[in-house]
């Protein structure tokens, strides 16, 4: 490579680094993508109004003083899909911020948005499976909220839960603990669950049999961490995928995140439907899975731990963090190639969750 | 996955390049060009560069449908957008692209219905549940496409659904390739040939090109070995001294195209005069509009366009970039003040165009050359 090209690449790796400009006067669908956009508007306008230290860890979940908080809000569309439903997976995802946070998940809060003219039955059975998910779960809702807006104003039912959970001591999840060395582990294939949606939306026409991954992670997240030492640190790749949480611990960590394409377990009906609607299987919404970077002597341990859970069964190492290049995360693709996966940019699938 | 798992082999590849390594001249650069954007995205998607000769230079060409739409039509779309009463539906690569009053996706926030569609049948059906609106399809893309909207036009009539409009943007290839071959910075060893396109159209129309510019041409498939063959192929050609068109993409291209999908085209669209290309400029006879026939289907006829023509902004090099004369990189504003999230030109927003293919997947720094005292 010419050094003019490298003295560009550089410019545009110090530009990436930069605190973000929200530039835009209104809001897109892309601001909710979990991409660039989202990062942008959460860093420059978010955490600029209502900065501060703990906020400003930008972490699945807030830690104070031992305890886990988090909040999450799911749009999903439609409400119930092939797997599960809005109610189902506003406990899961709640509980899997928690988890990846190295928490114990002890109660959840929710609230309801209703549109007038909502079926009370739809309501009914929302609030029924988001019961048996908490039952299962060990987690119960213990507080909530409903208002109910006109018709037109709402699609539906808007759900928003918020979690709590307590941190043991010796836990501790943090980009700051990834080294050079350390292997990436995804607990089974990705894409599943935004691919399920879209399917569902009756829209692509594609004749799949393909369910939803929505699953509480904290039994997995525990068991992992009670059972192998050298876990560093934990995410669950929901909106923008497994691409998108990698490219924010290669950033946090200004380390390469090397991942290799033939490694990464997707199914191939995840793989198809990608292929045709022309997105790539790394951005898609995962509802059950989760990526740790765990150190390289404990890798195998890490994995058979992983394996040992029905949840997780097809886990899998799929990479490794390498000094070089910083702050990017690399694909060694199954054709012999290298190329860059970048923060998502835009919104090829809005309302996933 | 069947059928894509073995097109994209990284053990035949090496042997693929060994053979084309074998068939190089040393000490030479074969410049070859890729027509297609899809072919620019299957080369970063998967990294074929770095497989690839070093020797072996490819260059980005004009085929990628959303990258040649000038300002002035994107402004005409937003204006057709902006009407009350309309529905208007387009291809979601085309909702980012920047006119010279921002873009559909800035539109549908500011209150315009702007849907996303995979295809202007689901355009169609839009009309048809929505009999009170004008529903409007931002038809784009060469002969690839230029079918699918000429079978909806077809339908619509069929179906009597008079409240469908096409906002006809389809380009044809061959002008855009003869544009590059009289270009007076052309420097290239031979074409990869588009492949979708030529399912269409077939291979002989590119017979001028080996003819009276004698430089190679190999239509190719998408997946990356099949661009991977189609280098063998060029290359082999160059050493062997023909200058010919041949067919990597036997598996979907015939010689003569496809008689059906052509006939479509000819019953619902004819040529322009002249139409605009971005970075490329007017060229005669390179675009198609609807027929008389359809004049109630068009959406050009129906409104009132403001038609105006926007400069593309000065610091914007994408017809550079288009004619394969400057590489991504080497525009003055790439990756600062033209960024995927921000474009400024039209390469930096489709994944087909070559900006955006190279900031998305490319950006990686390799070890410098060496270069000579």
């Amino acid at each position: 490579m010419s050094a003019r090209e490298r003295e560009v690449l550089e410019a545009v790796e110090r530009l990436r680094r930069l605190r973000p400009k929200l530039k835009d006067e209104l809001i897109t669908l892309a601001h909710g993508a979990g991409g660039r956009a989202s990062r942008v508007l959460v860093e420059a306008l978010f955490l600029e109004e209502l900065g501060n230290p703990v906020l400003a860890e930008l972490e699945d979940a807030a830690r104070i003083d031992g305890l886990a908080l988090t909040t999450d809000s799911y749009v999903v569309k439609p409400l119930f899909f092939p797997g599960g439903d809005i109610g189902e997976l506003a406990v899961n995802g709640t509980i899997n911020d928690l988890a990846v946070s190295g928490a114990r998940p002890l109660c959840l809060c929710a609230g309801f948005v209703i549109e007038e003219g909502f079926p009370i039955a739809d309501l009914r059975r929302i609030a029924a499976s988001m019961g048996e998910a908490a039952r299962a779960a060990g987690v119960p809702v213990v507080a909530g909220d409903t208002k109910v807006v006109e018709r037109g104003h709402g699609d539906g039912v808007y759900v928003t839960t918020t979690g709590i959970g307590v941190i043991d001591e010796g836990v501790e999840l943090s980009p700051a603990n990834v080294q050079v060395g350390d292997r990436i582990l995804v607990s089974g294939p990705m894409g599943d669950h935004g691919v399920a949606i879209m399917i569902a939306r009756g829209a692509l026409e594609l004749e799949v049999e393909l369910e939803s991954d929505t699953a509480p992670l904290h039994a997995l997240v525990g068991d992992l961490l009670a059972s192998c030492e050298g876990v560093r640190w934990l995410r669950d790749p929901t909106r923008g995928g497994l691409a998108t949480v990698l490219n924010e611990l290669a950033l946090a960590t200004e380390l390469a995140v090397v991942l290799d394409e033939g490694a990464i377990p997707v199914r191939p009906e995840v793989t198809g439907a990608c292929e045709i609607l022309g997105i790539d299987p790394l951005y898609v919404a995962n509802e059950g899975k989760l990526v740790a970077v765990v150190a390289r002597e404990h890798a195998e341990e890490a994995l058979e731990a992983l394996r040992a859970d029905r949840v997780a069964r097809d886990a899998a190492i799929v990479g490794e963090v390498q000094p070089d290049p910083p702050g990017l995360v690399v694909l060694e693709t199954s054709f012999g190639g290298r190329r860059i996966v970048d923060m998502l940019v835009g919104d090829p699938l809005p309302r996933i969750c | 996955m069947r059928f894509v798992d073995e097109y994209r082999s990284g053990d035949v590849a090496r042997r693929v390049t060994a053979e084309i390594q074998a068939l190089l001249e040393p000490n030479r650069t074969y410049k070859l060009m890729e027509v297609c954007g899809g072919h620019t995205h299957t080369i970063y998607k998967h990294g074929i560069e770095q497989v690839l000769p070093e020797q072996i230079d490819l260059i980005h060409g004009p085929g990628c449908p959303v990258c040649v739409i000038p300002m002035g039509r994107v402004d005409d779309a937003l204006s057709i957008a902006a009407r009350p009463n309309v529905i208007f539906t387009t291809f979601g690569d085309m909702m980012r692209v920047p006119g010279g009053n921002g873009s559909l996706l800035e539109a549908k926030a500011a209150g315009a219905d702007v849907r996303m569609v995979y295809s202007p049948l689901d355009a169609l059906k839009v009309a048809r549940e929505n009999p009170d609106r004008d529903v409007v399809f931002f038809a784009i893309g060469f002969e690839t496409t230029a079918p699918s909207t000429a079978l909806t036009l077809l339908r619509a009539r069929d179906e009597g659904i008079r409240n469908f409009f096409a906002f006809c943007n389809h380009v044809t290839i061959i002008p855009a390739i003869r544009a590059i071959l009289t270009s007076p910075d052309f420097r290239l060893d031979g074409f990869i040939g588009p492949g979708h396109v030529s399912t269409v159209i077939g291979t002989r129309p590119y017979e001028f090109i080996v003819r009276d510019y004698l430089k190679p041409l190999v239509v190719a498939g998408f997946e990356p070995l099949d661009v991977l063959q189609a280098v063998w192929m060029i290359a082999r050609q160059l050493a062997e001294r023909r200058c010919e068109v041949e067919n990597q993409y036997t598996r979907v291209v015939r010689e003569e195209g496809n008689p059906r999908a052509l006939e479509a085209i000819a019953e619902t669209m004819e040529l322009r005069t002249s139409f605009e290309w971005r970075g490329l400029g007017f060229i005669s006879q390179s675009a198609l509009k609807l027929r008389d026939e359809f004049a109630h289907w068009d959406a050009e006829l129906r409104y009132d366009l403001p038609g105006v023509r926007v400069a593309d902004p000065k610091a914007c090099q994408c017809g550079e970039v288009l004619k394969g004369v400057i590489k991504p990189w080497e525009c003055k504003v790439f990756g600062t003040a033209c960024t995927p999230e921000r474009p400024i030109g039209t390469c930096m927003v489709s994944s087909e165009g070559a900006c955006a293919a190279y900031y998305n997947y490319g950006r990686l720094t390799r070890p410098l050359e060496v270069v000579a005292s």
